[in-house]
């Protein structure tokens, strides 16, 4: 039998305008999905290649082993007296979890298309689980630099239980900036061909030049460069992570300082682009 | 009775629908896959288009016509009520907007007017297994595809044996997805949405999938569901399933409620509206008829070969002559072509005057020009058929179309000289087509003869 009417959930489905609230009370309610979404994507993101979860720690490898040759040797960019693998792995394990959830939150909407057309859920969650699935990955990277670290004989700093605090601002960033794109991309297409690039020259700004490698005589114009939060997070991580082995023992605090509020600027506005259009997903798509 | 109505809501009121309304986009907007470029390349066209149309605005008001071309109403002004533990159908032909009816109370797209009250938890099914995903188990689809319909993992853990049971997927729980065949997957999706636990269930033609048992089964496992209670919205093309299932049926034509009542009185309504054969149409004025400088049609009919008479009622062992007209006013490479669809519009096939060579690389010249398909006897089955006529600017250019041109019906012969043969007192299994084949008997390797 129907139960008591006054227990029944009330909805009002009315046309929406303007800006739209959050609505974190119905993602809390639905956070099971958020969890069996992300369980999703970490599981499907492995189950068919060849090698399987191992491409999580081949990544990381080859990446660093490019970076060491190319930058480290070829170019002989400063590396705070690191040696050459330790600082670019550092860089690169918090700088591959921000691209790719970039990358994977801008597609998302157009790549849940078949979803999105055929059930209501907060919409939300489908960018959220991505960079949830992610961190799966950012974990086993960690794990490999923490091996590469003992066999360099560098102890890691206490200050590494401050890195989860990165994550979460690089998290931000990503979702913030993949927000826009994905609701962009949702309309045009090209956002799938420009994020790449985008993605590529942001890695210049935040990976390959460590702050320290700017001119002196920039002087207090250097900061500027914290105006891109990775680069904060790209050197706060290492400098948490291993600051007691760098030559520059100051941790990144100014550019932290900057990056943060342009973090909470760029999530805030993805998230309200991104409520504001999310109701013609369906009619589009 | 509205205000009272009013008072009883939220007692055993469901769904309160008042002046929903649900507007697309035409054109520019509805195509919006396009690139950055098409959309800056297309700039002039589309500022054209927008200073033209709201010239047509302008004009209109003066006019006072409402009517804006570049929008559409998929959806206007409904007023529904549905009562708690009722089993509503609702019909309607193909772009009814009995589908964005349900995107709108399923919150899948907004509507553009109106608005809708809701009491209850509300389980959409608008497609068996959303969210499957291929490389996953049918465990965890299970659980994924739950909760993506709303259930809560508890919830699922609950049910999971009942779905497992349901689906028939016992042995290949822990098999990826993409091994499953069709059939399977299409059991297991629908098995977890049949236990759905919500009080409002919205379903969308889902119960004609999978084969004859499994429909059997979803049927009975609908029945069940109504029967305890939960108020269930029903879209179907099969008249069969929304007749053992509903009470209350709700036509809707071009996004509006034409009908609401009794399922018999409304089912019966919208065969004879919508399919109220009619062997004949004729456009007295070129004017009026569909087409554009090239061509025009004049008229399309069904006749009996026989007579030379427009029919609408044939039998199945009869021949028909499907007749199209159409005056040429510019000589083209053309050619008439029509498709025939059945009661759920499942298109039955497709032909046309390009079959026969007469005309190939040869421009049609003014005039007019009639076209006669004779379609053979024992071919169709008994039912119902309806008859789209285009005509083709060879290769691709369709200058003139009309949609539901005729309808006619065929009535099943029960005569030995049909695809029936001597079967004629048994059941006939439902088919799409009826066929009569020449045969070559043996016994012991000697010919039989009759």
């Amino acid at each position: 039998m129907p139960s008591a009417p006054t227990a029944l959930p009330f909805l009002r489905i009315q046309p929406q305008k303007g800006w739209i609230k959050l609505n974190l009370a119905e993602m809390w309610q639905n956070r099971e999905l958020l969890y069996f979404l992300s369980l999703r994507d970490i599981t499907v993101k492995y189950k068919q290649t060849l090698l399987g979860i191992s491409w999580a720690i081949f990544n990381p490898i080859l990446n660093t082993f490019i970076f060491t040759i190319i930058f480290g040797k070829v170019s002989k960019l400063p590396s705070d007296g690191l040696p050459y693998p330790v600082f670019y792995m550092a860089g690169l394990i918090v700088w591959k979890y921000f691209a790719d959830s970039l990358t994977g939150v801008s597609n998302s909407m157009v790549g849940a298309s078949h979803l999105l057309t055929k059930i209501y859920f907060p919409r939300l969650f489908i960018p959220l689980s991505i960079c949830i699935a992610y961190l799966i990955d950012l974990l086993i990277a960690f794990l490999l630099i923490l091996i590469l670290m003992t066999w360099y004989h560098l102890v890691p700093a206490v200050t590494i239980l401050l890195l989860p605090v990165l994550v979460l601002i690089a998290m931000g960033t990503a979702l913030g900036v993949g927000l826009f794109f994905a609701a962009l991309n949702v309309r045009f297409r090209d956002v799938k061909m420009l994020v790449p690039f985008l993605v590529q020259i942001w890695m210049y700004g935040s990976v390959i030049f460590p702050f320290s490698r700017l001119p002196e005589r920039w002087g207090e114009w250097r900061y500027l460069w914290g105006l891109n939060p990775m680069a904060g997070i790209v050197e706060g991580f290492r400098w948490c992570l291993l600051h007691n082995s760098m030559l520059s023992k100051e941790p990144p605090l100014i550019l932290l300082a900057i990056g943060i509020p342009v973090m909470g600027l760029f999530l805030l506005g993805g998230l309200f682009y991104f409520r504001r259009v999310e109701n013609q997903f369906a009619d589009i798509v | 009775m509205d205000s009272q109505k009013r008072s009883n809501m939220g007692n055993d009121i469901a769904i309160h629908i008042e002046g929903l309304g649900k507007q697309y986009q035409l054109g520019e907007g509805l195509d919006l896959s396009r690139t950055f470029r098409e959309t800056v390349m297309d700039l002039p066209r589309i500022l054209g288009n927008t200073l033209r149309s709201s010239a047509k605005k302008v004009q209109a008001k003066f006019k006072n016509d409402r009517s804006d071309t570049s929008h559409f109403w998929a959806l206007r002004d409904i007023n529904l009520d549905i009562k708690r533990g009722e089993v509503t159908g609702v019909i309607g032909r193909n772009g009814a907007g009995k589908s964005t009816l349900f995107k709108v109370l399923s919150r899948i797209t907004t509507p553009s007017a109106g608005f809708v009250d809701i009491y209850g938890r509300v389980g959409a099914l608008l497609e068996v297994g959303t969210g499957f995903h291929q490389e996953l188990t049918g465990r965890e689809n299970i659980y994924l595809n739950g909760v993506i319909l709303g259930m809560r993992k508890a919830e699922i853990d609950e049910q999971f044996d009942k779905i497992v049971a349901f689906s028939e997927t016992e042995k290949f729980l822990d098999t990826p997805v993409k091994r499953y065949s069709s059939g399977m997957r299409v059991r297991l999706g629908f098995a977890v949405a049949a236990h759905l636990a919500v009080d409002i269930l919205i379903v969308d033609e889902v119960l004609s999938v999978g084969d004859a048992s499994f429909r059997e089964k979803s049927m009975s496992r609908m029945e069940s569901v109504s029967n305890e209670g939960k108020t269930v919205l029903f879209v179907s093309h099969n008249m069969s399933a929304i007749r053992s299932l509903c009470k209350r049926v709700i036509l809707l034509d071009k996004g509006q409620v034409v009908l609401d009542g009794p399922t018999e009185e409304v089912i019966s309504t919208y065969l004879d509206k919508h399919f109220a054969s009619h062997g004949e149409q004729v456009w007295p004025t070129l004017e009026e008829a569909p087409g554009d400088d090239f061509v025009r049609l004049r008229s399309v009919r069904l006749l009996d070969p026989a007579t030379r008479q427009t029919e609408v009622d044939f039998s199945c062992n009869q021949p028909l002559d499907l007749e199209i007209e159409y005056e040429v006013l510019k000589p083209d490479l053309l050619t008439s072509q029509f498709q025939i669809r059945d009661l759920s519009g499942n298109v039955l096939f497709f032909a046309g005057e390009f079959q026969d060579l007469a005309w190939k690389d040869r421009e049609h010249p003014v005039g007019t020009h009639r076209a006669v398909c004779h379609l053979p006897a024992n071919f169709f089955t008994d039912g119902s058929y309806t008859i789209d006529v285009n005509i083709l600017s060879v290769p691709h250019l369709i200058r003139a179309t009309q949609l539901d041109a005729l309808s006619f019906r065929v009535n099943d012969d029960y005569s030995l000289t049909g695809a029936r043969g001597y079967r004629t007192d048994s059941n006939w299994p439902t088919v799409a087509i009826r066929p009569k084949f020449e045969y070559s008997l043996y016994h012991n390797g000697t010919p039989v003869n009759r």
